[in-house]
């Protein structure tokens, strides 16, 4: 079976934090990949970026309804997740349409933190 | 001779700020590494200006250096002269020029035009609105964030930092730099024009003793549409707009007496209306529905051609502009034009059926806080003989909402009106938005 695990925590409780305790932060992320993959349970893991590099969409009626910023209708449950590659917002936007799930609820769009960026 | 020298590049920076920015940001990772090129290129005028004289074609040179200064910077930030390879390929010798002086031989038209694709950045639908506007005078006007604040009445800081998250966004979320495909591009096509009139609007509504950089809103704005017109060329949308953007200009300077009061659409000195823009106004809308893509901007812009063809108010074809407003309101469910579409109604059929159409597009609730619904309901109310009670607490709502000062005086001027006991109902007053 494989899961799909959520974290969320408030927004930039990781920033404020001096550079060591950051990194020990980071190391501790490390570890749990390690043990992961020693294990032979590791899948992939994702880490998003803030919520102001959020977009959502929505179709209504034919036409797509674009907005910055998350989606925050609390009575709505995330159902499932994509995770794609793709150029760029437009062709992200682009799958994202083609959701069913658009059409009544919503899409949020969040850009990858690639693992990279964060650990260096 | 510097003192020149400054404002030279002054006038350079600003003019050419679009197509020099947009030009630079095609070969370069993003917004702030292309502005820092661009900035650098400015200091380095600065200095050499002085002594060389300055360059025939100064947005030119100033585009080449930038172009070197992004090949120093990429050299700086990787010392992986690999990956340096890559980009230094990507802009060619011939693009950069030999160094040395040979700019001076070099015009302007050898910046290649890419200010389509900043226009469709700058106004993606996932940035938020006020973002889009400011980046958008800020990037192809070249308003800078204390001409912005100037211009929309906030703190500099304010729109600094707006223009900071702005360009973090774009990078993070990865907006893209291009223009759309052509399945979206009458989506994303009207999201930039909304963004235009928004800017427009800005200047419009400012009365004389705004600030000039709002007051000059709508001057960006009709150089703005006039630019997307000739980058994407036969969209009877984009005429549209210029031609409404041409027809309101034509009356602006008479929506203000020279005491910097407002004076409605009904009560304007005809005479004074810019005959050129109107003449001007009218050759684009003929254009723009001879199309087929007619859509809202162009209803608008025949809307306010209706306006500008009675020479007097009392010609005014108002049956012709319910039924333009009918249009219009099939293609944009907006609470403002059944506003206005009641106001033509009560001038056909009187200002009771006015109300009425007021009454049946449950407008109450989205335009609580819209001055201009609230003035029309007095009026309309004054002109139907209603109890005065209900007149002058339709014109307190309309005071308390007024975001302008001529707005403020006009209201309370029909406050004082209403006061007296032997004053004579004036007529056909309060009309805002007339289009």
């Amino acid at each position: 079976m494989r899961y799909v695990l959520i974290i969320s925590s408030e927004e930039h409780t990781h920033i404020g934090l001096d550079p060591e305790a950051h990194r020990s932060l980071m190391d501790r992320y490390k570890q749990v990949q390690a043990d992961l993959e020693k294990a032979g349970a590791r899948q992939t893991e994702i880490r998003l970026r803030s919520i102001e590099h959020a977009t959502t969409v929505r179709v209504r009626a034919g036409k797509t309804l674009i907005t910055d910023g998350p989606f925050v209708e609390t009575k709505d449950r995330i159902g499932g997740i994509f995770v794609i590659d793709v150029a760029d917002l437009d062709e992200a936007i682009e799958w994202a349409k083609r959701i069913p799930q658009a059409e009544v609820g919503s899409v949020e769009i969040r850009p990858v933190w690639e693992l990279e960026e964060f650990l260096d | 001779m510097t003192s020149d020298v400054r404002r030279r590049l002054e006038e350079a920076f600003r003019e050419e700020h679009g197509l020099l920015l947009a030009a630079i940001l095609r070969k370069a990772r993003g917004f702030e590494v292309a502005e820092d090129a661009l900035q650098e290129a400015c200091s380095r005028a600065l200095q050499a200006w002085p002594s060389t004289g300055v360059p025939k074609a100064p947005g030119a040179w100033l585009y080449r250096v930038a172009l070197r200064c992004l090949i120093d910077c990429e050299r700086r930030r990787r010392c992986d002269e690999s990956a340096l390879g890559e980009i230094a390929a990507e802009i060619s010798e011939a693009e950069i020029g030999e160094a040395g002086g040979l700019e001076h031989a070099v015009g302007d038209e050898s910046i290649p035009d890419e200010r389509l694709r900043l226009v469709f950045t700058c106004c993606h639908p996932a940035l938020a609105e006020e973002v889009r506007v400011a980046l958008t005078l800020h990037a192809l006007c070249g308003f800078t964030a204390a001409d912005l604040g100037r211009a929309f009445l906030v703190r500099e800081a304010t729109m600094a930092q707006r223009l900071v998250r702005a360009k973090r966004r774009i990078r993070g979320t990865g907006i893209p730099y291009r223009v759309p495909r052509k399945a979206d591009l009458p989506e994303r096509l009207s999201a930039v024009l909304a963004v235009i009139y928004l800017i427009y609007n800005e200047g419009y509504a400012a009365d004389p003793s705004a600030p000039l950089e709002r007051r000059e809103l709508a001057t960006e704005a009709r150089r703005l549409v006039t630019l997307l017109d000739r980058l994407l060329p036969g969209r009877a949308e984009v005429e549209g707009l210029g031609a409404l953007l041409l027809l309101l200009e034509a009356r602006r300077a008479s929506r203000h007496d020279a005491e910097g009061r407002f004076v409605p659409l009904a009560e304007q000195d005809r005479s004074t209306w810019d005959g050129d823009l109107m003449a001007a106004g009218m050759a684009r809308l003929e254009r723009a529905i001879s199309r087929d893509d007619v859509g809202p901007y162009a209803l608008q812009a025949a809307i306010a051609a209706e306006h500008v063809r009675a020479r007097h108010v009392d010609e005014t074809d108002w049956r012709q502009i319910v039924r333009l407003y009918d249009a219009l309101l099939a293609t944009t469910a907006s609470p403002v034009v059944a506003l206005n579409r009641a106001c033509a109604v009560a001038e056909v059929d009187g200002p009771e059926a006015g109300l009425a159409a007021i009454r049946d597009a449950d407008l109450a609730a989205p335009l609580a806080s819209y001055a201009y619904l609230h003035a029309t309901v007095a009026d309309l109310s004054e002109r139907a003989r209603r109890p005065a009670e209900e007149v002058r607490s339709a014109w307190e709502r309309a005071l308390r909402c007024s975001a302008t000062d001529a707005e403020r005086a006009f209201f309370s001027a029909k406050l004082d009106a209403g006061r007296r006991p032997d004053s004579t109902p004036p007529t056909g007053t309060s009309r805002p938005q007339d289009s």
